[in-house]
């Protein structure tokens, strides 16, 4: 008996070696970025080349565009997994780039998450597959958030340029009979709608940063840059972006302007109950709403944004993704190929906005008449794809991202949503979150500009 | 004693010996066998990766600049990070206020059931067990609804009465939101540990008592807690590592009070966050070293104490 515990230390022991060796081989950043343009024969090779692709998307039904891929494509055969939504979904893929085994070929991925897959060198430089052809092909502000002057990093599947849906009954109940122009006026209605209705005119919520910098994105906000290399600019607490934040604070102190954490029960059923009058929302909410608060159908009316200046017409974006291939993938060219065909094939394109609901980045959806002139119920027969398609037009054209947006976010609820939700100064809010920015991309060893 | 007989003894002593030694040996191996199983996947699924994430707490990862040997300098930080304390003070309130409560009335529960007194005691049992087969997920989404502000029955309730619905989510009353889930959780749980322990009671001892004329609140006073004191001592030490482990419930109360549930709003939840959200593994493999080393030393002193005051009282009845 008195072995065993020396045979057990053995063991331990071994066992500690064991993971050190394991551990010493997997710190070297996989990168691929082919310079060289692939031609049109070795495209036509790889995509009539027996070749299996895994597909990593969260998507419902996207298998319906897979599949037009492989009946065009009988060689490739594609395995769609869903993996999770958002941050489990990035977690995961982390995760597979990091044990270098049971990656996926082609991700879906939202448009602040690419530079923090670019900066470890995970994403493939599609411009070496001719991605730069197609440019033109999709919204030009939506062209630059998957493109930098480094290469292109994903093809745009479905965006949200910011929109106004609100109940045109409660707000009419108020005496405001028609959308409001500005800010200004905006906040103007707003009284009118609490005084007499009860409800807010909007909700910020507290936990979606998304929504906040979708606001400061319509207002010119620059918050973020990255270079694509070693440097980052922060100026989330700019006087532009005080300005507006000081704007929402004044609403929120007023309790004109509710500060619900969005997209859980308490929300929807706000939704439901017209808690919220209204919503400064994305293009996907309309098809959002009509499968949330089925009941409220007819009452809805979709607007452009309030404006800053009454003489523009600009949006933001909140929402939409990309299809990226990841850099470790051994069939670059198919996988290149899948991620194009099902954001760039017409059909496919058509089929993505129909059936999935997506609100489309590509023009050949946007600028087809069945797509724009198809009249929704819900917003008492209001064209809504029409007006949606027109605000994209108008989304300021050049919004950057942090290389590090799950702990940009993370932050972003921890100080500034919480202070919406405790109605305290934003300004100071935003003061703090830019501290906390700047150490942690210094700490990661970037020069913060 | 007979040391005529020694050389007797001696030759047949020895074939016993070599034979005992031969049959030994094969039980030895037949049980190293046995183990090897457990040995295989205690070192695959414990040892291995707890070594690596030693290894790992003693790095530094940058995105830019990659990997770098810094010694114990993750440790020394969570030792002054704000957030790393915040979360262990708001763990011992939690075992202060929470655990007792818990255990108190699991042990309540337990010795009401075993007085027999409860009609339809097999009944309540099982109800009182109900809780803890439902998942924590379930059981955490369940109470988020009933806690809701606007919509939630409790404030419904309030306000049906009209007084004002307090907020069960805002950041002063979360932390007593997930005691109560907690609590809820795994009283029955905890009740049934006790319940087992309660039933292994001689009834002799219960006899004598009556005989000696002793109540029922005496019975239970001077002969069962007594008795199921390893009992209680096995669901307090559960108690800590699970208090110290949360985890479920910050995790998903946060979609519905993220303004209250902190990124460190639980140890182990930060631990979560700094890995998979500030991509900072090596810290957090830090974190989850010293909570795992505070765990140890919180339970080894809670036992220790009770083995002594059971020494101390052993001594008082002799």
């Amino acid at each position: 008996m008195k072995k065993a515990p020396r045979t057990a230390m053995k063991l331990v022991g071994s066992a500690a070696v064991a993971a050190l060796l394991l551990t010493g081989c997997s710190s070297s950043p996989g990168g691929t970025t082919a310079k060289e343009t692939t031609s049109q024969d070795q495209i036509d090779k790889a995509l009539t080349t027996p070749t299996k692709l895994t597909f990593w998307t969260w998507v419902p039904g996207i298998e319906k565009e897979v599949a037009l891929f492989e009946k065009k494509y009988p060689a490739i055969d594609v395995t769609v997994e869903n993996v999770g939504q958002g941050l489990p979904h990035y977690q995961k893929i982390r995760t597979a780039l990091q044990s270098k085994d049971g990656a996926p070929d082609v991700v879906q991925m939202e448009y602040q998450y690419l530079p923090s897959f670019t900066v470890t060198n995970s994403l493939l430089d599609l411009s070496a597959y001719g991605a730069k052809g197609v440019a033109g092909d999709y919204v030009d502000w939506v062209w630059n958030q998957v493109s930098t002057d480094k290469g292109v990093w994903a093809y745009p599947q479905d965006v949200g340029p910011m929109g106004n849906l609100y109940r045109s009954d409660i707000l009419t109940k108020a005496g405001v009979t028609s959308a409001p122009k500005t800010y200004e006026e905006y906040a103007t209605a707003a009284k009118k709608v609490k005084d007499a209705t009860g409800s807010t005119i909007s909700n910020l919520a507290t936990n979606d940063p998304a929504q906040v910098v979708g606001l400061l994105w319509q207002a010119g906000v620059k918050p973020f840059g990255y270079d694509g290399d070693k440097t980052v600019s922060i100026n989330v607490n700019s006087p532009e972006a005080k300005k507006v934040l000081g704007y929402w604070q004044d609403l929120i102190q007023k309790d004109l302007v509710s500060t619900d954490a969005d997209f859980n029960d308490q929300f929807y059923q706000g939704l439901a109950g017209g808690k919220y009058a209204g919503w400064l929302t994305a293009a996907w909410a309309p098809i959002f709403l009509q499968g949330t608060v089925a009941d409220t159908a007819g009452k809805w009316t979709a607007a452009p944004m309030p404006q800053w200046d009454a003489t523009k017409n600009v949006s933001g974006n909140w929402g939409g993704s990309a299809d990226a291939v990841l850099s470790t993938t051994k069939n670059p060219i198919a996988a290149e190929e899948l991620a194009k065909f099902i954001n760039h094939d017409q059909e496919s394109t058509t089929m993505l906005a129909t059936q999935q609901s997506l609100f489309p980045a590509a023009k050949n959806v946007l600028g087809s008449p069945t797509f724009t002139d198809a009249k929704s119920d819900f917003f008492g027969g209001q064209t809504v794809n029409k007006l949606f398609a027109d605000i994209s037009n108008t989304v300021d054209k050049k919004f950057e991202w942090l290389p590090f947006t799950d702990y940009a976010y993370s932050q972003f609820n921890e100080i500034v949503g919480t202070s919406i939700g405790e109605k305290k100064d934003l300004s100071t809010a935003l003061d703090t979150w830019q501290d906390v920015l700047v150490k942690y991309a210094k700490d990661q060893g970037f020069t913060v500009k | 004693m007979a040391t005529s007989s020694l050389p007797a003894a001696k030759p047949a002593g020895a074939t016993r010996v070599r034979r005992a030694s031969a049959s030994k040996r094969r039980q030895t191996t037949a049980a190293y066998l046995f183990v090897l199983p457990f040995f295989v996947v205690f070192a695959t699924m414990l040892v291995i990766p707890l070594g690596y994430a030693g290894y790992l707490s003693v790095f530094k990862s940058q995105l830019i600049g990659g990997l770098s040997f810094i010694g114990l300098d993750n440790y020394l930080r969570a030792f002054t990070d704000p957030e790393f304390l915040g979360g262990i003070g708001r763990m011992v309130i939690f075992l202060l206020v929470q655990v007792p409560i818990m255990l108190g009335i699991a042990l309540g529960l337990a010795l009401a059931l075993d007085s027999g007194r409860a009609h339809g005691s097999k009944a309540l049992r099982l109800l009182y067990f109900v809780p803890y087969a439902v998942p924590g997920v379930v059981a955490t989404l369940m109470w988020g609804y009933l806690y809701g502000p606007d919509f939630g029955p409790i404030s419904q309730l309030f306000r049906a009465v009209g007084l004002d619905a307090p907020n069960l989510l805002d950041s002063q009353s979360i932390l007593g939101s997930t005691m109560n889930i907690v609590t809820w959780e795994f009283v029955g749980y905890n009740m049934i540990i006790l319940y087992a322990a309660l039933r292994s009671i001689p009834a002799e001892l219960y006899e004598a008592a009556a005989i000696d004329g002793a109540s029922q609140y005496r019975i239970a006073w001077s002969i069962k807690i007594p008795a199921i004191r390893p009992a209680i001592m096995l669901t307090v030490i559960f108690s800590i590592i699970g208090t110290f482990q949360l985890f479920n419930e910050p995790s998903l109360l946060d979609a519905i009070a993220p303004t209250a549930i902190t990124n460190g709003f639980t140890p182990n939840y930060y631990a979560y966050n700094i890995a998979f959200v500030n991509q900072d593994v090596n810290y957090a493999a830090a974190v989850a070293f010293l909570l795992g080393a505070l765990i140890a030393i919180i339970s080894y002193v809670v036992q220790l104490g009770t083995q002594r005051s059971e020494r101390k009282q052993r001594k008082a009845a002799r």
